[in-house]
């Protein structure tokens, strides 16, 4: 029975954030300022959530290190987002058998 | 404009995230079970929370048997930056968003469906029912996979699988960096504090979800301010 409230608590607080604002938010928004805040903060979140955690979430910082390489070469050579994260995984099952 | 090939255009867009949630959510099925997790349980959860991080932060709760209150603060503070993609995305919303749209198709705004959402001028419901289809039958499928094969699959396997979700970060990031060198200093800051909140012992009352919001927050106002300094000057 508890578990059926974690999963309710989630989906309700998870729902809300992203509704919310996306319902009430109407006008444009002017400021200079908030327009490049907006325009940047994706990749913020994305980048601090990418490093250091990665290195520390695996069972290996240097398989993680060998995807982490893996996908900024394919990310720089323009592969598609599934080519990166495979590319990913794959490095860091290959770095696995050696190290 | 005509709205189905927005709807198509959208379903297009919409396969490249799902094939990369099925691979993700695979990690996610596989965490849930091992976390103690019924597989009902963790297809339910990613059913209605569609949410990597989020998700993975609270099967570790479940799993230590947190109270309802910590989870719903690391819900919030995990999953604010969808208030500020929904925020975002919304200054590209045309007319054909009306309220009740907005409530149904706010449920699906991810990194990843923002980010090809916002790529656009504008954006129509035809479109993003086209873009969440997919993704969403992707997220869950891979769950189910990944909480049935659970207990299958060797840890070596496994671990390689939780590298995914960090591969389709990168690949959403470098592409902007390279076309942009305010994002490049984004991304760059964002590192950099998050790698402090982590590694300087000063900063460990601070946890993982208040250090990704901190990095964040930050960055983006410190390059947002340069921005704007830079284009009056």
């Amino acid at each position: 029975m508890k578990t059926a409230w974690y999963l309710i608590v989630m989906a309700v607080v998870t729902y809300l954030i992203r509704a919310l604002p996306f319902t009430l938010c109407r006008n444009k928004v002017k400021s200079s300022f908030l327009q490049y805040f907006f325009a940047y903060i994706p990749y913020a979140v994305l980048a601090a959530m990418t490093l250091p955690h990665m290195l520390y979430d695996g069972k290996n910082p240097i398989c993680a290190a060998f995807a982490l390489l893996a996908a900024i070469v394919l990310a720089l050579c323009k592969r598609s987002l599934i080519t990166v994260a495979t590319g990913a995984c794959v490095a860091a099952f290959l770095a696995g058998l050696i190290f | 404009m005509n709205s189905k090939p927005l709807f198509k255009q959208g379903l297009k867009d919409g396969i490249p995230i799902g094939l990369g949630y099925l691979s993700v959510s695979i990690g996610i099925g596989i965490a849930a079970v091992s976390g103690g997790l019924h597989i009902i349980t963790a297809l339910l959860m990613s059913m209605t929370n569609l949410t990597s991080a989020g998700q993975a932060a609270g099967i570790t709760i479940i799993a230590a048997g947190g109270t309802l209150f910590e989870i719903a603060l690391v819900q919030l503070v995990i999953n604010l930056r969808y208030a500020l993609m929904a925020i975002s995305l919304s200054q590209r919303l045309d007319a054909s968003f009306t309220t009740g749209k907005r409530l149904f198709l706010g449920a699906f705004i991810t990194d990843e469906i923002y980010a090809v959402a916002t790529s656009r001028d504008n954006v129509n419901t035809r479109y993003m029912y086209g873009l969440a289809i997919i993704p969403y039958i992707g997220w869950a499928a891979g769950t189910l996979i990944g909480a049935s094969a659970g207990t299958i699959l060797p840890v070596a396997v496994t671990t390689a699988l939780g590298m995914a979700l960090y591969g389709m970060f990168v690949a959403i990031i470098v592409p902007a960096m390279k076309k942009s060198r305010d994002v490049s200093l984004t991304v760059i800051l964002a590192v950099l504090l998050s790698t402090m909140f982590r590694v300087v012992p000063f900063f460990s009352f601070i946890s993982y979800g208040f250090a990704v919001i901190l990095s964040s927050v930050i960055a983006a106002s410190v390059s947002a301010m340069l921005s704007v300094r830079r284009r009056s000057a």
